[in-house]
């Protein structure tokens, strides 16, 4: 009995130990999105570009598509924008949400560098960002025909992300509605 | 590289000092704003290290900030206040963990860990004692009550 | 060319490390002298080795060399010299190096001082030094090389994060890691100890300077960053429970804890293999604490740098040493004598009892801090832990003992009474329920804890004091210069200590419950009230520093006492094109009152917060109190029998008488 008590420490230790190794793999700064199997949260916000009607949670039904959040600002979308680019040529259905930006400046930024989006909506006070639980830009929430929130990406999408993740799980989303 | 998940965003992590709650970010009503101040403190701020968004000047905080105080003059309790922001957020943003059963072992391991401690060291007293009990005659105990009580210095 | 110089040192640092291993480990077990005294010389090596590799990264920096990587990458050549030098450590491969120095600084410390340690247990203790220094110097010289080249060489250096641009950053990590990295000598005790199967009240002798060396310092250390954070972030927090912070916590209460057992060790041989245990989990927690900064696994903003190399290199490390300390005591601990008898009611029950509060409080620090990594592991919700937690379950175990600090000097070893331990107590019990009452009054009852913790700290004033009359009673007779003299200087030293604790706890309450602050636009010329006094803007221009711009505030403060003037800065650095603010701070015995500007609104006026903080001074004013009651400890040559006679040995020719 004496000697067990004696091995408690090591123990304890182990287990501690085997925790912080796997621990190193996890990046403590990403957290998941709570948003992910519930329906996108109901907005309606003003166009960005002058031929926009603006961006409604409505117009999300039928087929699984993109919210993409961006800002003019922003230097990683950027980074991002011609793989958005690529995407739309493909035939892919991509939303923006110009996130606490001004209109013009949006509009602006994507006649300069291109235009990706079927519809986009300005949030110019970040509220509707808040209700989707953006941190930063950019980010782009996979969202199914029904309007549930199926993925959150955080980040620049790159095009392994698009590979390996998002265009698997749109695929199933299409085969499943 | 984890580093860029949070350059990635944009904004400016606090290298400066935090610089909070501006003048005119506060409420008129000084109860509302002390329940503002005391709710803020205890949302952690999501793209900072380590600060609650009271503590934040980073920009997502101040924003925060303003959702919560809308919230309380719309009449939300402290309660409710933080729900609406978890709802967005995720328990992740509660600076105070709460209290299910994943985190059982955090909220009572401290105290199980004092119990186990006096336990064992109760064992540990009481165990040798029962080993080792020769008395001592009247005289060897008045000679070695007066030599321990001599000796209280370190 | 000095570069080069430093690396080549710290290659040669690294092989005689290894040296000095194998030298103390077969020296040891063979009983040869000439062995045990190679390790012994390459203890002074390895630290001339070391030394001057050091040098050589700090001359780098001092003269600017930007071909050197670390030089560019952190210093400038518009940067203040000593911000240069602090520079040095002031990023990971160059703190490191100085975590690597003070460890060599430590073994030839134990060569140096062991001459009347057993021979072969001083050999064991420096080969187990030997052994962490050649997994740090590995670790330095295969993951985190300060002297890498950079070709070709920038013009300047991105300069010195100016956060970092402080005197808190010259004085602050030299002395935490005297503390952190001091603990590896009762490490190396420890383990010496285990293997060589002796555990006695000498060796306890022995270990005690080197633990309250240490202990000496990370107080000194922690209150430093304590106080550091407080003027230079620019809110007045003093603690924020930080992971980071929190990893030098809990080697401190650890180390508290193995300073009292290692005395119950001494003066009664029991607790015996709790206090080896102590002595590995302390330095185990330096080695968590680094960890922690360098390998991205919780977020802080004191981390160096998000590697998951290094962290797992480090992990390796505790893991190897750690490990095969607790395999080890599982192993030996169990054949150990056990010691003397003794009652609940006595000093050693007492310090048994602060051993498992300490234990516990580090089992709050140690969950609060690491359980996000665990739920994340287990895949559960993200679970994130802030301040609020650490109030809930810290603070109340840690007031109960608090309350126990000054039951144990009035506690006679072995056993006691009830009525005498009260007795003892009388005054320090009646004059901290009369400080109860009166706080409850003055302040109301809504305030009753605050007033009790107000009450705790007095008592623990008090208590102190006590221990002093107590003994002027008992040695009645000759005077009081006689009794100031023949005094021990251990015995001054735990009354300090003891009622520092006191006086930071006495800080610690006020500061909490009675901070008050208020956010305003101000102009010139405009006054506002805080604190009791009244606090006016004078004027805001523009200044220009060494390396950065600056809009500067001056306040007038006119208080009861007299009045003076503050000045708050929001500084622009050029180079690293970062904000900070530096806040004017009015210190005084009853509290400090706080000013910190922001930016200039449109109109003029500019964003003022200012804090009234009672009492927020005599928190680092405990602490220090408590760092020189252990200084005078130390002083204390009784206890330095490890110092005092050298034994005579055996030399390599013949016996010795």
């Amino acid at each position: 009995m004496k000697r067990l008590v004696f091995l408690v420490p090591v123990a304890l230790f182990a287990a501690v130990l085997l925790t912080f190794a796997i621990g190193l793999d996890r990046d403590p700064s990403r957290i998941p999105s709570v948003l992910v199997g519930k329906p996108l949260p109901a907005f309606s916000l003003p166009g960005v570009r002058s031929r926009d009607s603006g961006l409604s949670s409505k117009e999300f039904r039928g087929e699984p598509r993109l919210l993409n959040v961006f800002a003019s600002w922003c230097v990683s979308c950027r980074v991002e924008h011609p793989v958005l680019l690529q995407l739309k040529q493909q035939g892919v259905p991509i939303d923006g949400l110009d996130w606490k930006d001004d209109a013009a400046q949006g509009a602006r930024y994507l006649a300069q560098n291109g235009d990706p989006y079927a519809r986009a909506g300005n949030d110019r006070s970040g509220r509707t960002g808040i209700d989707l639980g953006v941190t930063g830009v950019p980010e782009t929430f996979v969202v199914d025909g029904r309007g549930i929130v199926r993925y959150k990406h955080v980040g620049p999408i790159q095009p392994e992300d698009w590979t390996s993740i998002i265009e698997p799980l749109m695929d199933r989303l299409r085969t499943q509605s | 590289m984890k580093a860029s998940g949070i350059a990635f965003a944009g904004l400016l992590l606090a290298a400066s000092s935090a610089h909070a709650v501006l003048p005119n970010e506060q409420l008129a009503d000084p109860k509302l704003e002390a329940r503002a101040r005391a709710v803020s403190a205890e949302l952690r701020c999501v793209v900072c290290q380590n600060q609650s968004i009271d503590d934040s000047d980073a920009e997502l905080a101040h924003d925060l900030r303003m959702l919560l105080r809308e919230r309380l003059l719309k009449g939300d309790t402290d309660e409710q206040a933080k729900a609406f922001i978890v709802k967005r957020y995720g328990s992740y943003v509660l600076l105070k963990p709460q209290f299910r059963t994943e985190t059982l072992l955090l909220w009572l391991g401290p105290f199980v860990v004092l119990m186990l401690g006096c336990a064992g060291a109760t064992v540990y007293i009481l165990r040798r004692r029962t080993s080792e009990n020769v008395p001592l005659s009247p005289e060897e105990e008045r000679l070695a009550s007066a030599m321990l009580e001599s000796e209280e210095a370190v | 060319m000095i570069a080069e110089i430093g690396q080549l040192a710290l290659i040669l640092a690294f092989l005689i490390s290894i040296v000095q291993t194998v030298a103390g480990f077969v020296g040891a077990q063979r009983r040869d002298p000439s062995l045990m005294a190679l390790a012994r010389a390459a203890a002074w090596m390895q630290l001339l080795f070391v030394g001057t590799a050091f040098l050589a990264l700090a001359a780098s920096f001092l003269i600017n060399d930007v071909s050197v990587a670390l030089v560019a990458q952190h210093s400038n050549s518009a940067q203040p010299l000593i911000y240069k030098f602090g520079a040095t450590w002031g990023n990971h491969e160059g703190s490191m190096l100085l975590w690597v120095l003070i460890l060599a600084v430590q073994g030839a410390s134990v060569a140096q001082f062991g001459s009347s340690l057993r021979e072969t247990l001083q050999a064991r203790v420096l080969a187990v030094q030997a052994v962490i220094g050649v997994a740090f110097l590995g670790f330095s010289l295969f993951t985190s090389n300060p002297f890498l080249r950079l070709y070709p060489a920038p013009a300047d250096g991105s300069e010195l994060n100016p956060l970092l641009q402080d005197p808190g950053l010259v004085f602050h990590p030299p002395i935490l890691y005297f503390g952190y990295v001091g603990f590896s000598a009762a490490f190396a005790f420890a383990l010496a100890a285990l293997i060589e199967g002796r555990v006695d009240a000498a060796w306890a002798r022995w270990v005690r300077p080197w633990v309250l060396a240490s202990w000496i310092c990370l107080t000194l250390g922690i209150a430093a960053g304590s106080a550091w954070a407080y003027y230079t972030l620019g809110w007045g927090g003093w603690w924020f429970w930080d992971p980071v912070e929190n990893a030098s916590l809990m080697p401190w209460l650890m180390g508290t804890a193995l300073l009292h057992s290692a005395l119950v060790l001494e003066k009664r041989g029991a607790l015996v293999s709790w206090t080896i245990l102590l002595a590995i989990i302390t330095f185990s927690f330096s080695l968590i604490g680094t960890f922690l900064v360098r390998s991205g696994v919780l977020t802080s903003v004191h981390a160096f740098a998000l590697d998951a190399k290094r962290g797992v290199y480090i992990l390796g490390i505790i893991g190897g040493l750690t490990g095969s300390a607790l395999a080890l005591f599982a192993w030996r601990a169990p054949m150990m004598r056990t010691g003397a008898l003794f009652a609940p009611l006595s000093r050693e029950g007492g310090i048994t009892l602060n051993n498992v509060f300490l234990l516990a409080a580090t089992a709050a620090v140690f969950l609060g801090t690491f359980y996000p990594v665990f739920v994340d592991l287990a895949n559960g919700a993200p679970v994130s832990v802030g301040p609020p937690y650490y109030r809930i379950t810290f603070v109340p175990i840690f007031v109960p003992l608090l309350l126990l600090v000054s039951f144990g000097p009035m506690l006679n070893w072995k056993r006691n009474s009830w009525r005498e331990v009260l007795g003892r107590l009388r005054w320090p019990i009646v004059i901290a329920g009369f400080a109860l009452l009166l706080a409850t009054m003055v302040f109301g009852i809504a305030w009753v804890l605050t007033a009790g913790a107000l009450a705790l700290g007095v008592f623990l004033i008090a208590g102190a004091a006590a221990v002093l009359v107590r003994r002027w009673k008992l040695t009645s007779g000759g005077g009081w210069l006689r009794f100031v003299r023949t005094t021990p200087l251990a015995t001054y030293g735990f009354v300090l200590a003891h009622a520092g604790l006191g006086v930071t706890t006495l800080g610690i309450a006020a500061v909490s419950a009675f901070q008050a602050d208020r956010v305003l636009n101000m102009l010139p010329g405009q006054r506002v009230a805080l604190g009791g006094k009244e606090i006016t803007l004078e004027s805001v221009l523009p200044v220009e520093g060494p390396n950065y711009q600056a809009t500067e505030a001056r306040f007038r403060v006119v208080g009861r006492w007299g009045e003076r003037v503050l000045v708050s800065q929001r500084r622009f650095y050029r180079v690293s094109q970062t904000q900070t603010t530096q806040a004017g701070i009015g210190v005084s015995l009853p509290g400090n009152i706080y000013v910190s500007v922001g930016d200039q609104n449109p109109d003029g006026s500019i964003v003022v917060r200012m804090w009234n903080h009672p009492l927020v001074d005599w928190i680092w004013a405990g602490a220090f109190m408590m760092a020189f009651g252990g200084m005078l400890s130390l002083a204390d040559r009784r206890l330095r029998v490890g110092f005092a006679a050298p034994a005579l040995r055996p030399s390599a020719q013949g016996a010795a008488v």
